[in-house]
């Protein structure tokens, strides 16, 4: 998957907006997920920074958000255990939060 | 697992790959890494070139670092620059600053996705020149000015610490300060030419003293690379990932194709392959004999039962390699002094390898012995090396373990 680099005013889900695991997300244009053992590498082509997705079922999630109705959907999907789901909301808030998912 | 143990594993894609363009440089600095001056005829052409970065972008190598020699004396550096850029593959390059003038600053402060380091070895002319040539501060500064007035988001100034420039390290965040720049200081590695003059400009040991202090000072806004993490044994952790990236999540690729473990070990025994065989750069980084033995977890050694290990994990592989120390003992400028003693205990038969890659303009010509294939499997094995090398990205930032982290790219 690659993404061409964007301008800098293409949108992007800021801080201002609160994250809301009931409502549908998807995965930014302007990142591109890079598959590696431990999950994936995340470049966002925007902002120039590097960060990862450190288990494959948090890339998992990250790449079905977009066919998913809300954020716990797409976590139900990627067969993530039911103790786990907090904590995969909570990086999914942060991951909104640096802009690498993004309200749909 | 923490994120960090999978890295010693080895990863699909380098993050932090550098590409040395040529063996050119209108230089001659004293320290080059690279034993840099006369082009080589072997270097790829342009084609070739392109073709590696096809590559870089199928394996998704989202940025690479350009160096030399200096790059941006081969003719095709800025088509090979928009090439990159086109590609999805951002560029930062290192140079003395020679090919930046107006006109080119104008055209860089137009580009995206493009980093600008400027190297600089001192904060005066004296200092500077005396490392890296006459006149050659002049051309930093005047790149440096030319940059700001084009609008150039902050380029860095490149720094190699020395003997002679860590009294001026306030100095140099003033110059950084004054033309809207980042400083990045690195450590003076015994690689390439730098062998030659490591015992009389690495820092004396109070030198590492003052240096981890002003760090600790200063660090915030002050890249590193993670070059000093073997400071850290000083007492407060410096920032850093606290392992070799070497044939892990970085390498190099020189002018003519080979490909190295990393930008400080252009050495035989750190040889992986080539870009011109068949799988090209994809092969080599995925399958070499000599990166899947990297990747292998690493034992401390002579060093294993100290206790500063877990902070510097013995220090760096290429400065223990060419100062004739064992790859699994201390780094030679270890706090401790364990290094100085092991330096001062070198008996006149131990041999301080040196490498026949050698393209300085005070070398005969066709200097470069023809290299035998074999020689990877006829020397031993490195053993895995033990610190990030100075050129990560990754370097100079907190890898915590829960979620995702956000790291700066260009930040190294």
């Amino acid at each position: 998957m690659s993404t061409k680099p964007l301008d800098a005013s293409a949108t992007v889900a800021g801080p201002g907006s609160a994250f809301d695991p009931g409502s549908a997300y998807r995965c930014s244009p302007n990142v591109a997920l890079r598959p590696e053992p431990f999950g994936a590498l995340v470049y966002d082509f925007v902002t120039r920074k590097l960060s990862f997705l450190k288990t494959p079922e948090l890339v998992e999630v990250v790449k079905g958000l977009e066919n998913h109705p809300d954020v716990h959907a797409a976590i139900s999907a990627a067969g993530v255990a039911e103790a786990q789901r907090p904590a995969y909301v909570k990086a999914l808030a942060g991951l909104a939060e640096s802009g690498t998912i993004e309200a749909r | 697992m923490k994120l960090v143990d999978h890295f010693q594993y080895g990863l699909n894609s380098p993050i932090c790959l550098t590409w040395e363009l040529t063996y050119a440089c209108n230089l001659a600095c004293v320290h080059c890494l690279s034993s840099s001056g006369r082009r080589d005829p072997r270097e790829l052409d342009t084609a070739e070139a392109k073709h590696v970065i096809d590559e870089l972008q199928r394996m998704q190598v989202f940025y690479i670092n350009i160096g030399g020699g200096e790059p941006t004396v081969r003719p095709d550096f800025w088509e090979l620059l928009d090439y990159s850029i086109d590609h999805n593959v951002g560029v930062k390059f290192s140079t003395n600053g020679i090919k930046l003038d107006k006109k080119r600053a104008k055209q860089l402060a137009a580009t995206d996705y493009v980093d600008i380091q400027i190297s600089m070895d001192g904060a005066t002319a004296a200092v500077n020149d005396h490392v890296r040539g006459p006149g050659s501060f002049d051309t930093s500064i005047r790149a440096l000015e030319n940059l700001a007035e084009a609008g150039f988001g902050q380029p860095k100034i490149s720094v190699v610490m020395t003997r002679e420039n860590v009294d001026q390290l306030d100095e140099f965040k003033a110059i950084a300060d004054k033309y809207n720049a980042q400083l990045r200081i690195t450590r003076l590695r015994p690689s390439g030419r730098g062998a030659d003059v490591w015992d009389e400009l690495h820092p004396t040991a109070p030198q590492q003293k003052q240096l981890y202090d002003w760090l600790v000072a200063n660090g915030d806004n002050i890249l590193t690379g993670d070059s000093f993490f073997h400071l850290s044994a000083f007492g407060e952790a410096l920032p850093g990932l606290n392992l070799c990236g070497a044939g892990r999540v970085v390498c190099l690729i020189d002018p003519v194709g080979d490909v190295y473990a990393c930008p400080f070990a252009i050495h035989e025994n750190f040889l992986a392959g080539n870009v011109r065989s068949p799988g090209g750069f994809q092969e080599v980084w995925q399958n070499s004999e000599l990166f899947t033995e990297l990747r292998q977890p690493q034992t401390g050694g002579a060093c294993a039962s100290c206790n500063h290990y877990d902070s510097c994990q013995g220090g760096c592989m290429a400065a223990k390699f060419f100062t004739g120390l064992p790859l699994d003992g201390p780094d030679p400028e270890c706090v401790r002094g364990f290094g100085e003693q092991m330096l001062a205990d070198r008996s006149s038969d131990t041999v301080i390898p040196k490498s026949v890659v050698n393209h300085s303009r005070s070398e005969p010509r066709n200097s470069r012995t023809p290299k035998a294939p074999t020689m990877l499997s006829l020397a031993p094995p490195p053993r895995r090396p033990d610190r990030a090398c100075d050129e990560s990205p990754l370097a100079g930032m907190p890898v915590p373990d829960a979620a995702p982290v956000a790291v700066p790219v260009a930040g190294s």
